[in-house]
């Protein structure tokens, strides 16, 4: 049963319990704990005024229910079971708190209540002195007694005080609490945002700025010099380009803004979006929004630069065109680009007129393009099943459509791989063999008729060194039949001069009275002997001096001699004979004869050689004998001029030949062995000179013999 | 009392040979005859002539190597020896002349004119005679 604590005056405290009150109110501001309050009150009130159980209980502002928080002389289970709402108005508790005054409950069972049993306890609400609603929690404590009302009431007063006041701060700091997270999830809100955000007010002053409008417009003072110039440059531009939006337009949301990078001092172009924002309380403010656009320029202009290349390029590649495909069609040998599925992409002027059938062409053309595109799509599926080479040669028949001519067609063709190394198509170039192979053919032919030339002239050739040895055989003989000719002749004059020798010697003898003097008619013939002896002698020197000549024997014997005195003894040999002959002889000295150098013998036997043929064929009339010098060839030339018979110009040459005189009649009038002008002919070669004559038939002749005035050889 | 000068005639051919012997007899020479070389040196070295007439072309020796021999021998060395041959070539005079012969006569010579080659022979001082004298 429950009664009301008696309203009796408030008793004053025992000195003591004054000085245990002052002690407990230092602790309970000392503190700012709900729970170490409520625990040091309880404690104190069970020491100080002789309470056993005592227990505090808080009503949580959430759920409007009673829940303990301290306790003496309870378990925690106790504590833990009492759950009382505030409003639960059947509940003794609910009642206690809200009455303005103690309650004392004294031998009854309350629910929650179980540290007090069945005993008595006294229920004080915190604090007694508030409204009902602006209490927070109840003490109870038992048993009671008057000591233990008196120092509850206080202890409630002042506890509750304590508490309602913890409680209120409690709210205070969680409000502000809540207040920070909103601003911190508002700025990480505007911090997230990628662009820069800024809220400013009509000053131009930023008040709110995010991390990214931060780094354009904030510098502190450690960072560095170019930086904060950078960040001042920016302010002074972002003031100024507000201020004109809110002059000139300010409607219009949207303009541009250059503004530097503080970080690298690079230009950056933003786009500016700027609000105004009224405010109640605040004023007006701007919030502007920098979108930053200069990669999106720069991707403009990369843009631009790019389509203005690929316009190049595009006509680059349609002159790369033009110009192939004029190649292309240049060619006169069919070119064809096919793709994997055998499809003709591309083909040229000659490949057309083969693979095309005009419009309106007859069947046989028809037959011909289709008969071609098989066996080129033939070869062409093998290029394209081919592995390896990138090149393909091959063979194939074709039909020229307009002639119906078939023709044998080289085909090459290459694969046009892709970067993945793909076959994406395969050119091909068709040539014409029929030209190659003619012309193979003929090469065939020409080299045939070559070889069988070749042939001829090896037999040819052959034949030649044959007779050209047989030639060379002879030759030899030849020779070794003149050398031994002129051995002969060598052996042969000795064998005739042996007994020559004794015939001249003995009819000398005999003509010299050796053996007794001789009759006229006796000394007569003997003349006769001793002079056809001296003619055949003469004959065989000839035959002599021919064959010295002949075999290389004839040995010069260069001296210096002077002309006159040689034809002095040449005339003076020959005089008997012109004396003998009846004919006059006279000399021709030219002033300025100069000494000559020559074989002195062999030109006097020449001179003395045409002075006798010079008498011999004068039958009347007079010799003359000359000599002259030829400055301007240096020869010296001593000429025989005679009143003869002369000599025809048909037979002037035949003279100088062995065994040759004009009249070879054998009934010629003259004599002799026809050696003489032979071996003058010879002997002047023999001095570097030669005979000339002059002569007409009847009217005499002149023979001059010409020689160097300084001979070479010796 | 002075002798007149021998001479020797080397000739293979009898009648060259005794036509010149008899000439030069004619002339007043005292004449002796050999038909080869072999036999002109025996003469030679047993008759020790004034002057020898020597035919190169001979049979069993020929001139020249008589000739050679003649002028190797010290009793016959001084005699002057006229080559006479009918060989007219070259060759021939030269090999004499290398031979040893002191002069060199061209057949056909007629007697008259070997005589008188002769007579100028042995009119001229003879070098070697006299070395051989001295």
């Amino acid at each position: 049963m429950a009664r009301p604590a008696p309203t009796s005056t408030p008793q004053r405290p025992s000195e003591s319990n004054a000085f245990a009150r002052l002690a407990l109110a230092e602790l309970l501001l000392a503190s700012d704990d709900a729970g170490e309050c409520a625990q040091r009150a309880v404690d104190w009130l069970a020491r100080n005024a002789g309470a056993k159980s005592v227990l505090c209980a808080l009503i949580d502002p959430e759920t409007d229910e009673l829940r303990a928080l301290a306790g003496y002389g309870v378990t925690a289970a106790q504590m833990k079971r009492l759950s009382v709402h505030r409003h639960e108005e059947a509940h003794p508790l609910a009642l206690a708190l809200s009455r303005s005054a103690p309650i004392v409950f004294e031998n009854c069972r309350v629910r929650g209540t179980a540290p007090f049993g069945s005993g008595s306890f006294i229920a004080v609400p915190l604090p007694i002195a508030e409204r009902a609603e602006a209490r927070v929690g109840i003490l109870l404590a038992g048993p009671p007694s008057a000591v233990l009302d008196r120092e509850a009431r206080w202890l409630a007063d002042t506890l509750g005080h304590k508490l309602v006041h913890l409680r209120a701060m409690r709210r205070a700091v969680e409000s502000e609490n809540r207040l920070q997270r909103e601003r911190e999830f508002l700025l990480s809100v505007i911090n997230s945002v990628p662009d820069p955000v800024l809220l400013t007010d009509t000053e131009g002053r930023i008040i709110i700025s995010n991390t990214r409008a931060d780094a354009l417009f904030v510098a502190r003072e450690e960072q560095s010099e170019g930086r904060q110039r950078a960040v001042t440059l920016n302010n002074m531009l972002f003031s100024a380009a507000l201020s004109r939006q809110a002059i000139d337009e300010p409607e219009a949301a949207r303009r541009e803004l250059l503004l530097v990078n503080p970080t690298e001092g690079t230009d950056l172009l933003f786009e500016l979006l700027s609000t105004t924002v009224e405010h109640p309380r605040e004023g007006t403010g701007f919030v502007s929004i920098l979108r930053n656009v200069t990669d999106l320029r720069a991707a403009t202009e990369q843009i631009e630069e790019n389509y203005r290349r690929l316009k190049m390029a595009e006509a680059d590649v349609r002159a790369e065109r033009d110009r192939l495909d004029l190649i292309i069609d240049s060619v006169a040998d069919p070119i064809l680009v096919t793709d994997p599925s055998g499809k003709i992409l591309l083909m040229n002027a000659p490949a057309e007129r083969l693979f095309t059938a005009p419009e309106g062409s007859g069947d046989e053309v028809q037959r011909a393009v289709r008969t071609n595109d098989a066996h080129f799509s033939s070869f062409v599926s093998n290029v394209f099943l081919s592995r390896g080479t990138s090149r393909f040669r091959g063979e194939i028949s074709l039909a020229d459509p307009q002639a119906a001519r078939p023709f044998p067609v080289e085909a090459i063709s290459g694969k046009v791989l892709s970067e993945h190394g793909e076959v994406t198509a395969v050119v091909t170039i068709l040539h014409d063999r029929t030209e190659a192979l003619d012309k193979a053919r003929l090469y065939e032919q020409l080299e045939r008729a070559s070889q069988e030339l070749q042939e001829k002239v090896r037999e040819a050739t052959a034949e030649l060194v044959r007779r050209n040895e047989l030639l060379q055989r002879q030759a030899i003989e030849l020779e070794q039949a003149s050398q031994l000719k002129s051995q002969f002749l060598a052996n042969m004059s000795h064998e005739f001069r042996t007994p020559l020798n004794a015939m001249l010697g003995y009819t000398s003898m005999l003509l010299q009275g050796v053996n007794g003097e001789l009759l006229p008619p006796q000394m007569k013939n003997l003349g006769r002997v001793d002079s056809n002896a001296k003619h055949l002698l003469n004959i065989i020197n000839d035959l002599l001096d021919i064959s010295r000549i002949e075999a290389g024997k004839m040995p010069l014997h260069l001296e210096q001699f002077e002309l006159p005195t040689l034809l002095g003894e040449l005339l003076a040999e020959v005089e008997p004979l012109i004396h003998q002959a009846h004919l006059s002889a006279t000399t021709d000295l030219a002033a300025d004869l100069p000494a000559v150098r020559s074989d002195r013998q062999k030109v006097k036997q020449i001179v003395l050689n045409l002075l006798t043929n010079a008498i011999k064929f004068t039958p009347q009339g007079a010799i003359r004998v000359s000599a002259g010098y030829d400055a301007a060839r240096d020869e010296i030339s001593m000429s025989v001029k005679d009143t003869g018979i002369g000599i025809a110009l048909k037979d002037q040459q035949k003279i100088f030949e062995d065994f040759r005189q004009a009249d070879d009649s054998v009934t010629r009038q003259y004599g002799g062995a026809g050696l003489g002008l032979s071996i003058c002919r010879r002997l002047a070669n023999m001095l570097e000179g030669r005979i000339t004559v002059e002569s007409n038939l009847g009217t005499g002749s002149t023979f001059t013999l010409r020689v160097p005035r300084e001979g070479r050889r010796s | 009392m002075t002798q007149e000068p021998l001479v020797l005639v080397v000739d293979d051919f009898q009648d060259n040979r005794e036509m010149y012997a008899e000439y030069l007899a004619f002339s007043g020479f005292r004449v002796i005859q050999a038909a080869n070389g072999k036999e002109a040196l025996d003469q030679a070295f047993a008759n020790r002539p004034d002057i020898i007439i020597m035919d190169l072309s001979l049979p069993v020796m020929d001139g020249w190597e008589a000739t050679r021999r003649l002028k190797a021998d010290q009793r016959t060395n001084a005699i002057p020896v006229v080559a006479l041959t009918g060989h007219a070539m070259q060759g021939h005079s030269k090999g004499a002349m290398e031979a040893g012969c002191d002069a060199f006569v061209a057949k056909p010579c007629l007697p008259d004119q070997l005589v008188a080659e002769i007579r100028k022979m042995l009119s001229t001082p003879r070098l070697s005679a006299a070395k051989a004298e001295g």
